[in-house]
C-alpha cells in the first residue's frame, strides 16, 4: 500500500524547555512549563499526562510551534526548530475539537495539506483514498463534515494529519469529546494505525486509563514539571510520589515504619502488625505503603485487622471501604461470587502479596 | 525568570512570514496616518501657534459665549436624548421579549429597527419640519396652528430620540434574551408581583446595560451633526458650532481647539462605556437562557403596552413615509394634488442629480470593499494572532468609534490641506476623491471591525491553527479558511460600509470640494434653503438605493451564504 507508509519517523528532543506566562489576576510571571527535558525515540508513542494546568498542552503546542519556549531548544529529527513557524515544521496535529474545515467535504479536508505541498492531483487522489481506507472512511469522501458522527469526524482529523506523513504526529486530547464507549474504541484504533505506520506520536490527555492503554511511555506532569516518566506498568506499580500514585488509578496509603530487610522484601510495621513489601531499595524509619485497591484481599483471616464501613456491589467487583487503624482503605474485590460478602460493621482482615505493594518514603 | 527568548522567537517567526509583516506594517501606517495623526494635529494646532506653545486659543474659545453655550446645549441634548432613547428602547425590548403580541405588532417592530439603518441619519429632521413646522401638514392643516416653532431644543431632542432609540432597543433586546427566566420565576414563585419582579430582578440585572445604552446614545447625540444643522435653528451644538467656525468665521485654529474639546467629551464617555459598563454588563448577564420564557398574556398588561409601542412605531414609520410622499406633492404646505414627479425630474434636470448620485455611489462602492476587507483583516489579527503591536491596532480601530465625524473632518483639514504637519508633504491628497474614500473607510471601520471580531470569536481557534499546522502560510490561512467561514459577516460588513458611506455627512461636508457632488451634502443644502420637496426627492432616491442594497445582501446571504448551506446539510 504505497503512500500510507510513513517517511522516516523523527525523534523529538526537548532540551530544558520552559515557558513563562503572566498570571492575569496578579500580573506575576510564573512557569507554565519548567525545565522539561525529554527524549522521544523515533516511532514511539509517548503520552503527556496530567491534571489541567500541568503544562502538557503548552508543551505540545511548543512542539507544534504555536508557542515559543522562553528557555531551551526543541529538536525535531536532530534539527533545532525553535525559530520555525508551525507551517514549516514537520508536525501534524489532531485537535481536541477536530478543527475540521466546515466548508470543505471529507476529501478536501484530507487533501488540504497535500494541495499546499503541491502534490500532483493523481497522487493526492491516491493518497487520500488510501488513508481514508486506513481509517475506515471509504465512500464518505463527498460528505460534508457536519454530516458525520463524532467518531467519524475524529477519523477525518486523524486522516488529515496522517496523509501528509509528518515526522511526528501530535494529539491534543483528541478523544475528550467522544462518549465513553467510542473513546475506548478510538484509542485502540489510533494505537493500531500508529503501530502500522511506525510513526512517532506525542499524545496529550488527562485520562490516565487512556494513557496506559495507548502509550509506550507516559510522562506525568504536575505544575509545569515532569513528576515521573516511564512505561505504564512502571508508573502504575512504582510511583515515586503520592501524587503519581494517586493520579494513576485509585490508591491507598498505609503509614508504616520500616523494620529491616528480609530477602527481597522489607518488613514494616503497620498499626502494630508486621507486613512484607517488595523493594530493591533499603529504607529505614517511617514511610507509606502504596497499595492498589485490587491488590488487597479481604477475608476472615489475614495480615491486618479492619472494620467494614461500606460494602457495595459494583457488578464486576465488590467495593469495600474498611478502616485499618485510623486509615481508610478502599478495596476492589474482583469477582466475589461464592466468596464471603462482608457487611457494614463486620470485623475482617486484609492481606496482600508483597510484590503488589510499594514503599514510599514519607 | 526571563521571557526574552520566547518573545525573540515569536518575533523571528513573524519575520519569517513576510505577508503578515507587510500587512501589519501597512495597517499601522494607515491607522496612524488617517486616525491618530489627524487627531494629534488638532491638539498640536490648538496648543502651538505662531508665538509658540500656549493655551491662548483655548482661552479665546472659552471666552466666546457662543461656544460656552454650545457646550451646555450639547450636553443637555445628549443627556435628555440618552435617557429618552434608553427608556423607549427598553420599553420596546421588554414588550418584544416578555409580552405575547400580535404578528402585526412584531412586524412594526422589525420595520422600526430597520429604518434607521437604511436611511440617511437626518431624514427625520426633514419630516419633522414638514409635519410640525410652520407650514407643517399636522400643525397647520390639521390643527390650524400657524406659528409652531419646531426649530431648536425640542426639535433636536425629539428627532434624535426617534433616530437613536432603535439602537437601544436592539441592545436591550439582546440583554433581555440572555436573562434566565428561572430567576424571574423564582421571584414570582416566592410571591412577587410582576411589577415587583421587574423592579427587584429584571431591572437590577439590566442596570449596567441601561447605562451602556445611555452612554452609546449620548455619544451619538453629541457627535450628530446633520440633525442640529437642519432642525437646530439658532440652537447650536458643538458639532454645528465647529462647522460654522470653519465655514463661516474661517477660524481654523479655533475650530481645532473646539474639536479637541468635543473629542475629549466623547472619549471620556467612551472610556467609561467601554472599560467599565461593557464589562459589568457581561459579568451580570453572561448566562444563556436555560429555557423558553412564559410570555405575559394578562390583558391589563399586554393591551396598554402594545398600544403604546404600536403608536410610537406607527408615528416613526409615518415620519419616514413622509419623505417620499413629500417629494410627490406639487408644493409642500400649499398644494397637495395632483401628485407629481416634477421634483424627481428636477433633481436630474436642474440640480445635477445624476452627478451627485454617481459621485456618491462610486466613492461609496470603492470604499465599501476596502472597509470590509480591512476590518476583517484587523479582526483576524486581533482575534487569531498574537504579536506585539496587536493592542495598538485594536485600540486605534476601536477608538475611531468615539471620534465624532466633525472632529475627524477638522482634523483632516488641518492635517492634510497643507500636507503632513503643514510641510506640504502629501498635500496632493487634499481635495481629491481619494481622501473622501479614506474618510468613508475610517468612519465605517470601527463598526465593521467590531462585528468582524464577534464573528471570528465564534470560530474555533484550532480550525485556523490546524490549517497553519498543515503548512499554510498566513495569507493562505486567511483566504482558504477564515474568509470562507465568515462570508456572511463579510458580506453584511460590505453592505453596512456601503450604506454608512453613502449616507455619511458629518466629516465629509467639511472635506468635499466643488468637483464632487455628494447626495447627503445636497440634501442638507436644500433642506437649509427650505427646498424640502427637492431634499425629499433626493432622500427618497437615496433610501431606495440603500434599501435595495440591503435587500440584495439578504438575498445573496439566503441563497449563497454559508449558514444556509450548513443548515440544509443538517436537515438531511
Amino acid at each position: 500500500m504505497s503512500g500510507t507508509k510513513a517517511k522516516e519517523p523523527k525523534g523529538v528532543r526537548l532540551d530544558h524547555i520552559s515557558k513563562i506566562y503572566k498570571n492575569p489576576k496578579t500580573g506575576q510571571d510564573f512557569y507554565a512549563v519548567h525545565d522539561v527535558e525529554l527524549d522521544i525515540k523515533p516511532g514511539s508513542f509517548v503520552t503527556l499526562l496530567g491534571p489541567s494546568g500541568c503544562g502538557k498542552t503548552t508543551t505540545l503546542r511548543m512542539i507544534a510551534g504555536f508557542e515559543s519556549p522562553d528557555e531551551g531548544e526543541i529538536y525535531l529529527g536532530g534539527e533545532p526548530i525553535n525559530a520555525l513557524t508551525p507551517n514549516k515544521r514537520d508536525t501534524a496535529m489532531v485537535f481536541q475539537s477536530y478543527a475540521l474545515f466546515p466548508h470543505y467535504n471529507v476529501f478536501d479536508n484530507v487533501a488540504y495539506g497535500l494541495k499546499l505541498r503541491k502534490v500532483p492531483k493523481d497522487e493526492i487522489k491516491e493518497r487520500v483514498t488510501n488513508i481514508l481506507k486506513l481509517v475506515e472512511l471509504t465512500d464518505m469522501e463527498q460528505r460534508m463534515t457536519n454530516q458525520l458522527s463524532g467518531g467519524q469526524q475524529q477519523r477525518v482529523a486523524l486522516a488529515r494529519a496522517l496523509v501528509v506523513e509528518p515526522g511526528v504526529l501530535l494529539f491534543d486530547e483528541p478523544l475528550s469529546n467522544l462518549d465513553a464507549k467510542l473513546r475506548v474504541q478510538m484509542r485502540t484504533e489510533i494505537r493500531r494505525i500508529q503501530q502500522a505506520l511506525g510513526i512517532t506520536a506525542i499524545y496529550v490527555t488527562h485520562d490516565q486509563s487512556e494513557a496506559m492503554a495507548i502509550s509506550d511511555n507516559i510522562i506525568l506532569m504536575k505544575g509545569g514539571v515532569i513528576a515521573q516518566m516511564g512505561s505504564p506498568t512502571d508508573i502504575y506499580y512504582h510511583p515515586n510520589s503520592e501524587f503519581v500514585a494517586d493520579f494513576i488509578g485509585e490508591c491507598n496509603f498505609l503509614p508504616c515504619t520500616v523494620r529491616g530487610r528480609e530477602g527481597q522484601d522489607l518488613a514494616a510495621d503497620v498499626y502494630g502488625n508486621t507486613v512484607m513489601v517488595r523493594s530493591d531499595k533499603d529504607y529505614s524509619g517511617s514511610g507509606e505503603i502504596v497499595l492498589r485497591p485490587e491488590a488487597i484481599e479481604i477475608a476472615d483471616e489475614g495480615m491486618l485487622p479492619c472494620k467494614v464501613e461500606l460494602s457495595c456491589f459494583m457488578g464486576s467487583y465488590q467495593n469495600y471501604h474498611v478502616r485499618v487503624g485510623d486509615t481508610l482503605v478502599k478495596i476492589a474485590d474482583n469477582c466475589p461470587v461464592g466468596r464471603k460478602i462482608f457487611q457494614v460493621g463486620d470485623e475482617a482482615k486484609i492481606s496482600f502479596r508483597s510484590e503488589c505493594a510499594h514503599i514510599l518514603k514519607a | 525568570m526571563a521571557r526574552g527568548q520566547g518573545a525573540a522567537l515569536d518575533r523571528k517567526k513573524l519575520m519569517a512570514d513576510p505577508i503578515m509583516m507587510t500587512t501589519i506594517v501597512l495597517l499601522i501606517t494607515f491607522l496612524t496616518l488617517f486616525i491618530l495623526y489627524p487627531l494629534a494635529i488638532l491638539l498640536v494646532d490648538s496648543l502651538y501657534g505662531s508665538e509658540g506653545f500656549s493655551f491662548a486659543t483655548f482661552s479665546r474659545i472659552f471666552q466666546m459665549s457662543s461656544f460656552r453655550r454650545a457646550i451646555t446645549n450639547t450636553l443637555k441634548v445628549g443627556f435628555v436624548v440618552g435617557i429618552l432613547s434608553t427608556l423607549l428602547g427598553l420599553l420596546f425590548a421588554y414588550v418584544e421579549v416578555y409580552v405575547r403580541m400580535r404578528r402585526f405588532v412584531g412586524g412594526l417592530f422589525k420595520v422600526v429597527s430597520m429604518l434607521p439603518v437604511v436611511s440617511p441619519p437626518f431624514v427625520l429632521s426633514l419630516s419633522m419640519i414638514m409635519l410640525f413646522g410652520r407650514s407643517g401638514l399636522i400643525t397647520r392643516f390639521l390643527l390650524g396652528i400657524y406659528d409652531n416653532n419646531i426649530y431648536g431644543y425640542w426639535g433636536i431632542v425629539i428627532v434624535q430620540t426617534l433616530t437613536f432609540f432603535p439602537v437601544c432597543y436592539m441592545m436591550m433586546k439582546g440583554l433581555l434574551k440572555n436573562i434566565d427566566p428561572s430567576m424571574e420565576e423564582a421571584s414570582r414563585d416566592m410571591g412577587a408581583s410582576r411589577w415587583k419582579v421587574f423592579t427587584t430582578v429584571t431591572l437590577p440585572l439590566l442596570l449596567p446595560g441601561l447605562g451602556n445604552a445611555f452612554l452609546v446614545t449620548f455619544i451619538e447625540s453629541i457627535a450628530d451633526f446633520a440633525n442640529p444643522m437642519i432642525i437646530g435653528g439658532s440652537y447650536d451644538t458643538l458639532a454645528t458650532t465647529i462647522y460654522l467656525q470653519i465655514t463661516g468665521a474661517m477660524d481654523k485654529e479655533g475650530a481645532a481647539a473646539m474639536a479637541v474639546v468635543l473629542l475629549c467629551i466623547t472619549l471620556g464617555m467612551f472610556a467609561v462605556q467601554k472599560y467599565y459598563l461593557e464589562k459589568k454588563t457581561a459579568a451580570t448577564l453572561s448566562g444563556k437562557a436555560s429555557r423558553v420564557r412564559m410570555l405575559i398574556e394578562d390583558k391589563s398588561v399586554t393591551i396598554p403596552l402594545t398600544v403604546l409601542c404600536s403608536l410610537t412605531a406607527i408615528f416613526v414609520i409615518m415620519m419616514y413615509v413622509c419623505v417620499p410622499i413629500g417629494a410627490l406633492f406639487p408644493t409642500w404646505g400649499y398644494k397637495f394634488t395632483p401628485l407629481t414627479f416634477k421634483w424627481f425630474e428636477q433633481v436630474f434636470t436642474k440640480y445635477s442629480g445624476l452627478q451627485a448620485f454617481r459621485d456618491s455611489f462610486v466613492l461609496s462602492i470603492i470604499a465599501a470593499p476596502i472597509t470590509a476587507l480591512l476590518s476583517m483583516i484587523i479582526s483576524y489579527l486581533v482575534v487569531k494572532r498574537k504579536f506585539r503591536s496587536k493592542g495598538f491596532i485594536e485600540a486605534v480601530s476601536i477608538l475611531a468609534m468615539a471620534v465624532p465625524g466633525t472632529v475627524l473632518g477638522v482634523g483632516y483639514i488641518r492635517g492634510f490641506a497643507n500636507g503632513i504637519f503643514h510641510t506640504g508633504f502629501l498635500s496632493g491628497l487634499y481635495g481629491t476623491g481619494l481622501i473622501l474614500i479614506i474618510v468613508f473607510v475610517v468612519r465605517s471601520l470601527p463598526t465593521g471591525t467590531r462585528s468582524g471580531i464577534s464573528a471570528l470569536r465564534q470560530i474555533d481557534k484550532s480550525i485556523e491553527e490546524s490549517a497553519y499546522d498543515m503548512g499554510a502560510d498566513s495569507l493562505k490561512v486567511f483566504t482558504s479558511v477564515t474568509l470562507p467561514l465568515i462570508k456572511d459577516s463579510f458580506l453584511s460588513g460590505l453592505v453596512t460600509a456601503f450604506v454608512r458611506s453613502i449616507t455619511a455627512i458629518s466629516a465629509i461636508i467639511l472635506l468635499v470640494t466643488p468637483s464632487y457632488l455628494l447626495i447627503t451634502v445636497q440634501i442638507n443644502e436644500f433642506a437649509e434653503k427650505g427646498a424640502f420637496s427637492i431634499a425629499c426627492a433626493f432622500a427618497t432616491i437615496l433610501i431606495i438605493i440603500t434599501y435595495g442594497s440591503v435587500l440584495l445582501m439578504n438575498f445573496i446571504i439566503k441563497h449563497f451564504g454559508t449558514s444556509r448551506k450548513t443548515k440544509e446539510v443538517k436537515q438531511q
